[in-house]
């Protein structure tokens, strides 16, 4: 019982370590500098790993997350007459909820999961601490790039989900279930707000992208330099950053939509 | 050479993120550059709203020519009253405009539909809408028709 207790207590305190440790990591990897601190080719070739090699997951997702809602949304409205707002039920689902939620989950499992094993094995190969004993701050070189590209990338891809999404569901819209393309363009531009659903749903996937990436590198970082810690630090930043994304989305959704 | 082709696909990402921003404001949500145009306010009061919010359209004969900006409950009268903006464009609503609340459809969203009247003088910031409307009640339409019935039977 008493063991039960203690084991308890270290659990406790080594989760709110490990909080710590990852916060400090991100004040100093930040707080230090803007993207471009660690050098601007850096910083490129991590916008290329993390966004670009992203990018036809995402755009496939989103051209079939469009589709389906078309379909399902159909057949939902269909009842009740109002098939002309499907529009407006696709566009706003996508940039609310759907646009910046799925690419930050499509991306904790595309990219967190590569940048927490790319930096764990830099840790497992000692290349970090070789760096240290060179002058050279890991933090700086290794993980202020990758965390920029990540808050950077992560906007502009679910930007290209809604949008790919809002094209397939007028595909499904227009061309299958023949619905006018003035009614399916024209209530969506009538009930789409530009600040109110778009900036806001830029916002939220603005959050996702800090924390799926401060999750990833921290992972990585903080991993067990070895081949099984490295596995497990790997499947835990695609849970952890699974869950939390999840929940920060309905704070920031009670937050931003909820008290109208 | 490797570095020129991440350089290039790099740059095409940043640009297919622009271009997306581009037609979720002008494309989706409908975004137009004279919207943002110059603005006067107008006020109406009303018996009853039945349903109308802030932001919901003021059109007249259909075209959508400003938005409800301010709905509140006046302590003094007991009736609605509505703040709307209406687009500079349309300085010219003479002072015996009258204005409605309306349903778009049979069950769609309430909006302000403004007829205009022949005075010559025209309406300006701050200035009261006189003659207005109230929103049918489909619970009142049916109570009096109800009544009526009884009455003839």
């Amino acid at each position: 019982m008493l063991n039960r207790l203690i084991q308890f207590g270290k659990q406790g305190t080594s989760a709110i370590e490990s909080f710590g440790r990852a916060t400090l990591l991100l004040w100093h990897s930040v707080m230090w500098g803007g993207p471009g601190s660690a050098g601007f080719r850096d910083l490129i070739k991590q916008l290329y790993s993390v966004g670009v090699r992203s990018l036809s997951i995402i755009a496939v997702a989103g051209f079939f997350v469009g589709m389906v809602l078309g379909l399902q949304g159909y057949t939902t409205l269909v009842d009740f007459g109002s098939e002309s707002a499907l529009g407006t039920l696709v566009s706003l689902t996508l940039l609310r909820e759907l646009g910046p939620v799925v690419t930050a989950l499509l991306f904790a499992g595309r990219a967190g999961s590569a940048l927490t094993a790319e930096i764990g094995l830099m840790k497992a190969t000692e290349q970090l601490s070789a760096m240290e004993m060179m002058g050279v701050d890991p933090l700086k070189r290794v993980i202020t790039p990758r965390l920029w590209a990540g808050i950077m990338a992560m906007p502009i891809l679910a930007l290209i989900f809604s949008t790919v999404g809002i094209w397939g569901g007028a595909y499904v819209a227009v061309e299958l279930l023949g619905i006018d393309d003035g009614a399916y363009w024209g209530n969506m531009q009538a009930s789409v707000e530009f600040y109110e659903d778009v900036i806001k749903g830029v916002i939220k996937s603005v959050v996702f992208g800090i924390v799926v990436t401060w999750i990833a590198v921290y992972q990585g970082y903080d991993s067990i330099p070895t081949s099984e810690g490295i596995g497990k630090a790997t499947t835990q930043t695609v849970v952890i950053s699974s869950l939390a994304v999840l929940g920060l989305d309905f704070v920031l959704t009670a937050v931003m939509f909820g008290g109208v | 050479m490797r570095m020129r082709f991440v350089e290039l696909s790099v740059g095409i990402f940043m640009v297919m993120g622009v271009i997306a921003l581009v037609l979720m404001a002008f494309r989706v949500s409908g975004l137009s550059m004279d919207d943002a145009g110059e603005t006067y306010t107008v006020k109406a009061r009303f018996e009853n709203l039945g349903g109308l919010t802030e932001r919901a359209k003021v059109a007249m004969a259909g075209v959508t020519i400003g938005r409800v900006t301010k709905v509140y409950l006046d302590n003094e009268w007991y009736s609605a009253v509505v703040e709307m903006e209406i687009n500079k464009s349309m300085s010219t609503l003479s002072t015996d405009t009258s204005a409605a609340i309306l349903t778009a459809g049979l069950l769609g969203e309430k909006y302000i539909g403004l007829t205009v009247g022949a005075e010559e003088e025209y309406l300006e910031q701050g200035d009261w809408i006189e003659d207005t409307q109230s929103a049918l009640v489909l619970e009142e339409l049916i109570g009096r028709f109800l009544f009526n019935k009884a009455e003839e039977g």
